[in-house]
């Protein structure tokens, strides 16, 4: 049996490589747009503290719904193909990042910051040299979380029409033919591992040293 | 006449209903240790805010050499003020040479720093700049990092440096040594110091002007030894305690002489002398007459010398010669007399030249002590 799973692997290779850099494109480009709308509207609410409640509400809401119920309300209004699924995979990867933004700021010892205004910074100092610096590592975890939540979610992209390694299971499943279904969910189950081990490395590398000195101490 | 470096001219600050500083005027003098001291709550840490408006004043005016700290830019004025706070000021993911330079490079960008006057301000607060400069505050003992706190102050050379409680995390023996430091820096630099605290050793030491704080209020200000010698009132009185005023408190003689000193006639022979002193155990016997006169002093070695002579009498040995001191004489004035005489023992004599009392060196350990004491009899030990 495995026999025949490994020949499946072998005459779909081509197949496999194709649809994993589309998991990873659709994934990568969710998470473009996630990032780049969580990291300034975190900032953003911890200025405006007042909002924070209810964005977080609205985003906790988007998450709330089941990933294929979501895909499934923007068919209407965006058809299928890719760009509903990265909508989709976008409003799930932003609460994590949102989330973590937000309290990785607001966790920034107010002492600290209270001796950077006392020494002249700016606003946008304070958030460039002091506050981001020191949330990097929470924002991190933040990014970490949703891109393993987001090459999840990919999978399911395929439903309408978006590619990825989702076909393969797709089509495995309709054919009954447990290789196929292999060769796309192993390949995603990898992904997601693959990618969480690259971002913890990374996540290392972008805590600024003092910082990790400072665990280290403690 | 000292130029003034900060002025607060009717200052008040309130939060709501509740007012926190009640119209405030205050001179604060150019080059010197000004401590702002006071309980907690009474407005020290808001007013010191006020100069580099982290806090705004509800109403009247700040001025920093003469000009309103309203007119240059807030950012703009906290960089030519120093500030130092309690010891987590540091920014734990810059090297000790980044938290240093840190507001050069607020103005200048990231390259507008001298480095040399980075190693210069490490030495000057005492610590190597080559295994220091590259380190991270995490690796530095509280002490350690509260120097780098005050080297990155002076980095920009400002003429007035604000410190709030900036010592109180340390622990004594640490603390004791950077206020040592502090001062020695002062006498260096001669830089205008605002220094918050709550602790009234810590403002009598490092302080060339007091300004005790209650209410929003300034009760008192002036240099450590004039507060202690006149305390303005109660608050002060409570806030300073009695062990620290009694050891300032003007003194006179009769306040700390032994009142029954052992005495004799001195038709009393030598051998009686000796009797008497060995039962009393003392060294030196007082000669007056029944009327209490004061007539002399008699040594042990006075007696000694003439002990075989039996026909002597204390009258004939005893000297007269030594100075004596009036009862009501200050203390701060007979000290000096007590430490030069023979036997460390001054006679006490009124105005009628009756013996009242006699001082030794005892006397001032006691006066010493005497607070000490009291504490301890207090506390029922």
């Amino acid at each position: 049996m495995v026999n025949e799973w490994l020949t499946t692997f072998a005459d779909r290779w081509t197949d496999i490589v194709d649809s994993s850099l589309q998991h990873i494109t659709l994934s990568l480009i969710a998470l473009f747009w996630a990032i780049l709308i969580a990291v300034p509207l975190g900032i953003l609410l911890t200025r405006y503290r007042k909002l924070a409640g209810l964005v977080m509400g609205i985003v906790s809401v988007l998450q709330t719904i089941p990933s294929l119920a979501l895909l499934g309300f923007l068919i209407p209004v965006f058809g299928i193909g890719s760009v509903p699924a990265i909508l989709a995979m976008v409003a799930y990867a932003l609460l994590p990042i949102l989330r973590n933004t937000y309290t990785g700021i607001l966790d920034v010892d107010a002492p600290l910051l209270e001796a950077g205004r006392g020494m002249g910074m700016t606003r946008s100092q304070q958030l460039r040299m002091v506050e981001l610096p020191l949330a990097r590592p929470m924002i991190f975890a933040g990014i970490r979380t949703a891109t393993v939540m987001t090459i999840g979610v990919a999978t399911l992209a395929s439903f309408i029409g978006a590619g990825g390694l989702g076909d393969l299971i797709l089509r495995g499943i309709s054919m009954v033919d447990t290789g196929v279904i292999l060769a796309g969910a192993i390949p995603a189950a990898v992904l997601a591992i693959l990618f969480d081990l690259l971002l913890a490395w990374v996540d290392r590398m972008v805590t600024p040293k003092g910082l990790r000195i400072r665990k280290e101490v403690n | 006449m000292k130029r003034t470096a900060v002025e607060f001219r009717n200052v008040t600050k309130s939060y709501g209903d509740k007012v926190v500083i009640d119209n405030l005027n205050l001179s604060i003098p150019q080059g010197h240790i000004v401590v702002l001291v006071g309980p907690s709550g009474c407005g020290k840490t808001t007013t010191m805010k006020m100069i580099n408006r982290l806090i705004e004043p509800t109403s009247g005016e700040v001025f920093v050499f003469n000009q309103d700290v309203r007119k240059p830019d807030r950012a703009e004025l906290r960089r030519r003020i120093g500030y130092v706070i309690q010891q987590i000021g540091l920014f734990p993911h810059m090297t000790i040479a980044e938290n240093i330079s840190l507001v050069p490079r607020l103005t200048n960008g990231k390259k507008g720093h001298d480095l040399t006057k980075i190693d210069q301000l490490l030495e000057l607060v005492g610590l190597d700049a080559a295994s220091y400069r590259d380190r991270y505050p995490a690796e530095l003992s509280g002490g350690q990092q509260q120097r780098v706190g005050v080297a990155r102050a002076l980095m920009a050379n400002p003429p007035i440096i604000l410190m709030d409680e900036p010592f109180s995390a340390l622990d004594p023996i640490t603390r004791e040594q950077l206020q040592d430091e502090l001062i020695r820096l002062n006498e260096e630099l001669h830089k205008t110091i605002v220094f918050v605290t709550h602790d009234m050793d810590e403002a009598l030491k490092i302080a060339d002007t007091i300004i005790i704080m209650g209410g929003g209020r300034v009760i008192q200000q002036g240099s450590p030894d004039h507060i202690l010698r006149h305390p303005a009132n109660e608050f002060v009185r409570g806030f300073l305690g009695e062990k620290r005023l009694s050891s300032h408190r003007s003194h006179t003689v009769a306040d700390v002489m032994l009142p029954n000193p052992v005495k004799m006639s001195r038709y009393k022979g030598l051998a009686e002398a000796v009797q008497t002193m060995q039962r009393k155990r003392v060294t030196s016997i007082l000669v007056a007459d029944q009327d209490g006169r004061y007539r002399g002093i008699a040594d042990t070695s006075d007696i000694y010398k003439r002990f075989h002579e039996e026909s002597m009498t204390l009258g004939d040995v005893m000297r007269t010669n030594v100075p004596t001191l009036l009862p009501e004489m200050p203390l701060s004035e007979a000290i000096s007399q007590v430490q030069n005489a023979p036997f460390g023992h001054v006679p006490v004599v009124n105005a009628e030249g009756k013996l009242v009392g006699l001082m030794t060196r005892a006397s001032l350990v006691d006066l010493l002590a005497k607070p000490y004491l009291e504490e301890a009899m207090a506390s029922g030990e």
